[in-house]
């Protein structure tokens, strides 16, 4: 099983951390993975922004650099449904075909793929988990508040695998946060309104750690949480779950 | 009762969310109309069935949407119902007017209409001398605060009861200070009972209308339709031509997901049918277009058209429930009004599919099953596509493509950004120069990147 990491952009320049412990994570669980060496971004920033058609650039070069795994594994639910619902290119559809049905989120590989168990790691600290947006809703990691489904969640699923670790209640489980791409700049009122309500929640329930499966959450509420000086740690799932 | 033009959402949003305390009440009131829904959505184990049935339904309407219509102006016309077509806002408003005029019609109660909110029906009226009173308790509240609804089912959702206190008191002479909601909503009865008593004409609003009987339902929880429509010789219901459904037992479907959507409600208090006028008194319908069938033709937005205006996807969304429906400026605010608005103006509208963070529960909330989420996306490509957004975004975004799409330039970008955030770290920091910084601390800056890291590790 040949499994490529595909680390987001701002992952890879502002959280290092984030994709070593993914791919420490992997690794651990006997994978053998690589890190193509030529990707840079799915393309998503210009997209969301109304710029789609600025994306070929990013789209063919996503696709030489995946070509040929079989799973395409990535720390980040919003950057894998972007890919899902929009890897074209006309010179190579097939391939892109491709890429899309073999593209997952880390909890997702974990639950679907590696059908993961049980896990070796402890963490005893009480933990809120911010469901994002696109991982839950768009790649059904977990049934939405609206929907009349069975409860299920991946990414729960896998925290409670981890010896120690409390979770935290939250009155709204997944009230979006705020972030939105350029929607946390050129919004930044209601931006910051909603993950600030969002952390109000965390606090209330006494949470010392928020984690998620999108850094893109957790940089935008991380920054709310440390320009009040807040007692929660940020830290991304696959922290947790590697143990590092 | 016009709308702030020259503000955008998010500069509109910003003012609103200047009073934190009353952001945090009005987040609060629309999250619990949300919690009630849910209840009544858990409720039905057949929930998820009714929204496929009723999207359906509506899928197949708007399909054969001309045939239906026909159906139904001949089956209307069969029971003495007065049809007439409006190509636009202005033909409607001209159509209602000449209906009053022939009556020499003075004094008219209106109950609740998004349409005619959508056409400005009032100030027309109003122009020519006619009083209109909105009959709805919340539309009645707005009108005499002379501001527009701020929520399709929940027009004065953004007043407090002491406001509407005062506003009564101005305006209908009650205490000073009173904000006993019994008293005040006894204050209005007795306001609007004189109204209903002395109006000419009843103006109402048409949720379904039945294309096999030519009848049309009403949907109020007040009564307000019937007691007007009653009273009045003559009863002029407005409808988009999206509002037809093909049989009767589609109402089975329609008004189960209807009010436990909008209010978490089993059924709205009344579901009036109107098939045929009294004895002696006149029923127009006035069947309008005013853009539908340029969304119809719009395939990435025709299902925008299913709507049953339930409101859910407002009281869902984070972002209306922190920036109040006036910041939408459009008749129909939320995630459904940022779908249909660009439909009707893409110039004036433009700012408003990008005041979401596409995070999808309105797609999920919608007992209709439009992709909301979906088309303010695609909005965001059409209007991009069609030259609606700043010069500057454009610019921004080409450079971010070109740094994007390469390996070096991408890693020299990263490299560079990085430095000059340890460099200069205030500068990133502030608020006026980047928004990010205002309420928020940028990432601590790593010495190297992933992928430096990685080349370091493997020696590759």
């Amino acid at each position: 099983m040949r499994v490529a990491l595909f680390v987001p952009c701002y992952v890879d320049q502002f959280y290092p951390k984030v994709a070593i412990a993914t791919l420490k994570l992997l690794q651990r669980l006997g994978l053998e993975v690589e890190f193509p060496a030529g990707q840079t971004c799915c393309g998503q920033p210009m997209a969301n922004g109304g710029f789609e058609h600025y994306t070929a650039g990013c789209n063919s070069n996503f696709i030489k650099s995946f070509s040929g795994y079989d799973h395409i594994v990535c720390p980040s639910g919003s950057c894998v449904l972007h890919l899902k619902d929009h890897l074209h290119d006309e010179k190579q559809e097939a391939e892109a075909d491709r890429i899309r049905s073999r593209v997952y989120e880390l909890c997702e590989f974990l639950t679907d793929i590696v059908d993961l168990q049980s896990l070796d790691v402890s963490f005893p600290h009480k933990v809120a988990l911010h469901q994002g947006c696109h991982g839950q809703r768009g790649l059904q990691l977990s049934a939405s508040s609206e929907r009349v489904v069975p409860f299920f969640s991946k990414p729960l699923r896998l925290l409670q695998m981890v010896h120690g670790l409390e979770l935290a209640p939250l009155d709204r489980p997944d009230e979006c946060c705020g972030f939105g791409g350029t929607f946390c700049v050129s919004e930044e009122a209601v931006s910051s309104a909603m993950g600030l309500s969002r952390i109000a929640d965390y606090q209330q329930h006494e949470a010392t750690v928020l984690t998620g499966t999108d850094m893109s959450c957790l940089m935008h509420q991380e920054g709310l949480i440390r320009r009040k000086q807040l007692p929660i740690k940020v830290m991304h799932i696959a922290e947790i779950l590697s143990g590092s | 009762m016009t709308y702030n033009h020259h503000k955008d959402h998010s500069a509109a949003a910003a003012e609103f969310l200047v009073n934190k305390e009353r952001v945090q009440w009005h987040d609060d009131a629309l999250w619990f109309v949300r919690s009630k829904r849910d209840k009544a959505a858990f409720a039905l184990p057949e929930w998820e069935g009714l929204r496929t049935q009723a999207s359906a339904i509506k899928d197949h309407t708007l399909s054969c949407l001309d045939e239906y219509l026909q159906q139904f102006e001949q089956n209307a016309a069969r029971n003495g119902i007065h049809i007439h077509w409006a190509l636009d806002a202005q033909e409607h408003n001209d159509i209602v007017y000449s209906i009053l005029a022939r009556h020499g019609a003075r004094k008219i109660v209106k109950s609740k209409s998004m349409l005619t909110e959508e056409c400005h029906l009032n100030d027309h009226l109003e122009q020519k001398g006619i009083e209109v009173v909105d009959t709805d308790l919340g539309e009645r509240i707005v009108q005499l605060n002379d501001e527009p609804p701020s929520h399709i089912v929940l027009p004065a959702i953004h007043i407090k009861k002491e406001e509407v206190g005062a506003i009564f008191h101005k305006h209908l002479g009650t205490e000073a200070g009173a904000s006993d909601p019994q008293y005040l909503t006894n204050a209005a009865r007795e306001h609007l009972r004189q109204k209903f008593l002395t109006a000419d004409i009843a103006i109402t609003g048409v949720n379904f209308a039945v294309a096999e009987t030519g009848s049309i339902v009403v949907c109020t929880n007040e009564g307000n339709a019937d007691l007007g429509v009653h009273l009045a010789k003559v009863h002029i219901a407005c409808m988009g031509i999206e509002k037809i459904i093909p049989r009767t037992e589609h109402l089975g479907v329609f008004l189960r997901l209807l009010a436990r959507s909008a209010t978490g409600q089993a059924i709205t208090t009344y579901s009036s049918h109107f098939q045929r006028p009294a004895a002696g008194s006149e029923m127009h319908v006035v069947i309008v277009d005013n853009g539908r069938t340029t969304q119809l033709g719009r395939e990435a937005f025709r299902n925008s058209l299913k709507c049953i205006r339930c409101g859910a996807c407002l009281n869902t969304c984070p972002v209306y429930r922190r920036s109040g429906g006036h910041s939408y400026h459009n008749a129909v605010a939320g995630p459904i009004g940022a779908i249909l608005a660009p439909n009707l103006d893409m110039k004036k509208n433009a700012d408003l599919p990008f005041a979401s963070t596409l995070c999808g529960s309105c797609t999920d909330v919608c007992p209709v099953k439009i992709d909301i989420h979906d088309q303010l996306y695609q909005w965001r490509q059409v209007l991009v596509q069609e030259g609606y957004v700043a010069t500057g975004k454009k610019a921004g975004m080409k450079v971010m493509a070109a740094i994007l799409s390469s390996p070096g330039r991408f890693s020299m970008a990263g490299k560079l950004a990085r430095k000059m955030l340890k460099w200069f770290p205030r500068l990133a920091m502030n608020g006026k120069l980047n928004p990010w910084g205002r309420q928020r601390e940028l990432p601590e800056v790593p010495a190297e990147s992933f992928r430096e890291w990685y080349k370091r590790e493997h020696g590759k």
